[in-house]
């Protein structure tokens, strides 16, 4: 049977891996080639890493790291961060990405998931999403989630998966470093709507938070950062406990 | 030598770095002479059937493959193995190389549980049907990577090993002769695919 993934992931910014709490307050944390070697060698089904880097000097040092764990790990590299064109798209792919994440740049310009996904295929699109409730409804944010788009999110996720994006990142702005558990609630209403793989983010605290992440049958994946790069959950581990609670897991 | 045949289709450059991770001389060549060079050969792919087999006839080397598939081992994967039937379904009706029985249709078609989600995207444990000299270094039941809306069915006693999903069994790993096929990607299933391409530059 299909198994659930764990997904760890790195935010880099000038080649160094950071991760932030609800959005600030970064901090330095590790050589992003060092830890997708660390994660691969754990049993990480998957790596997901976002170019936080604003300078055109960081993105070289962004396709570099890429190239160098793409020539020595063998596992789905997913890359995002600042993707808002089809050369966007080419540059990272180049590199040994194999599905590229579009956030933003699907809100600036809705109509780079169908072109890509036309490119690409389906299965090379990502569409990653901000999500915080706003006067009781989901709403889509942008910017890192600094923005409200005033964009409902589910209607956002039917219009994308129509488009063509074969997988959602769902990052729920209202339990994202806080580490209570995922936003069961809100991947609930996302899988009522969408029958792509759904990619649980935000809010994950301990291994108990997966395993009730995982009764959830429309979720696919968790995906987190800190809990993993601070050593404070280990994603063997991790994988080991799930599985003895009937979960299905690559071991 | 092992020639990974390119024809405009697909990203290449993890299937190229995970040979040359296994100490592997590898090409990336669209030359006739190369293909009959190489020791071994192996057809990529992604996308779509229809695409993919206009483009590998473009190049012309369709008879090449033919001929060489008679006296060297020739992988195919994901849809590189899809190419290897006699059919695809996919997007109308597409002729495939006939290499290997069967025909390749829509998952969704024959997924008896419609909540299942297609592509059929993920790891899944591949259950050998059959021993080959292919699983040399892999154990039966490891997790191989798939991604794909389209599967091979009625390949007969060509069928090395299936994963499940759902109640339906996905055909993952063929063979006739010369001709090997994967459905799921060696070159991203970590260690255990490794294993498999190590066990096929061996062959």
């Amino acid at each position: 049977m299909l198994a659930k993934r764990i997904i760890p992931c790195l935010d880099v910014r000038d080649g160094r891996v950071v991760k932030g709490t609800n959005f600030e307050g970064l901090r330095d944390l590790a050589d992003p080639v060092e830890l997708a070697r660390f994660y691969n060698a754990s049993g990480a089904d998957e790596l997901v890493f976002y170019d936080i880097t604003a300078s055109a000097e960081g993105r070289g040092l962004f396709t570099d790291i890429l190239r160098r764990v793409a020539s020595e790990i063998f596992i789905p590299l997913t890359v995002g961060g600042g993707v808002r064109t089809l050369e966007d798209f080419d540059r990272v792919l180049k590199c040994g990405a194999d599905k590229v994440s579009v956030n933003s740049g699907a809100i600036a310009d809705p109509s780079i998931i169908a072109a890509a996904a036309k490119r690409y295929g389906d299965q090379c699109v990502v569409l990653s999403m901000d999500v915080k409730r706003v006067e009781g409804r989901f709403r889509l944010f942008a910017k890192g989630g600094r923005e409200d788009t005033g964009i409902d999110a589910m209607e956002w996720a039917v219009r994308g998966v129509g488009d063509g994006a074969g997988e959602i990142v769902l990052n729920s702005i209202d339990t994202d470093g806080v580490k209570r558990g995922f936003d069961l609630e809100m991947l609930d209403a996302l899988a009522a709507r969408v029958k792509v793989p759904i990619i649980a983010s935000g809010g994950a605290g301990n291994m108990e938070h997966f395993a009730e992440l995982f009764t959830h049958p429309g979720v696919d994946a968790g995906l987190a950062a800190s809990i993993f790069h601070s050593r404070q959950v280990d994603i063997k581990e991790l994988k080991r406990f799930l599985r003895g609670k009937g979960v299905e897991m690559r071991l | 030598m092992t020639a990974i045949v390119d024809y405009g289709v697909g990203n290449l450059f993890s299937l190229q770095s995970s040979l040359r991770a296994l100490g592997l001389e590898t090409e990336v060549t669209g030359e006739a002479e190369r293909l009959r060079a190489a020791e071994r050969i192996i057809l990529p792919g992604v996308g779509a059937f229809g695409d993919a087999r206009a483009k590998l006839d473009a190049t012309g080397l369709v008879p090449v493959l033919l001929e060489e598939a008679e006296r060297k081992p020739l992988l195919g994967i994901c849809l590189g193995m899809q190419l290897l039937f006699d059919r695809s379904f996919e997007y109308g009706e597409h002729p495939g190389l006939g290499l290997i029985p069967g025909e390749v249709a829509f998952l969704g078609e024959d997924l008896a549980d419609g909540t299942l989600k297609v592509p059929h995207m993920g790891w899944n444990s591949l259950e050998i049907g059959k021993d080959d000299p292919l699983f040399k270094y892999f154990k039966n039941g490891e997790y191989v990577y798939y991604v794909h809306s389209f599967y091979a069915r009625n390949c007969g006693d060509s069928t090395l090993g299936t994963s499940r999903y759902g109640t339906l069994a996905v055909t993952g790993a063929v063979r006739r002769g010369n001709v090997w096929g994967a459905q799921f990607h060696p070159e991203k299933s970590g260690d255990a695919g490794l294993r498999l391409l190590r066990a096929f530059a061996e062959l």
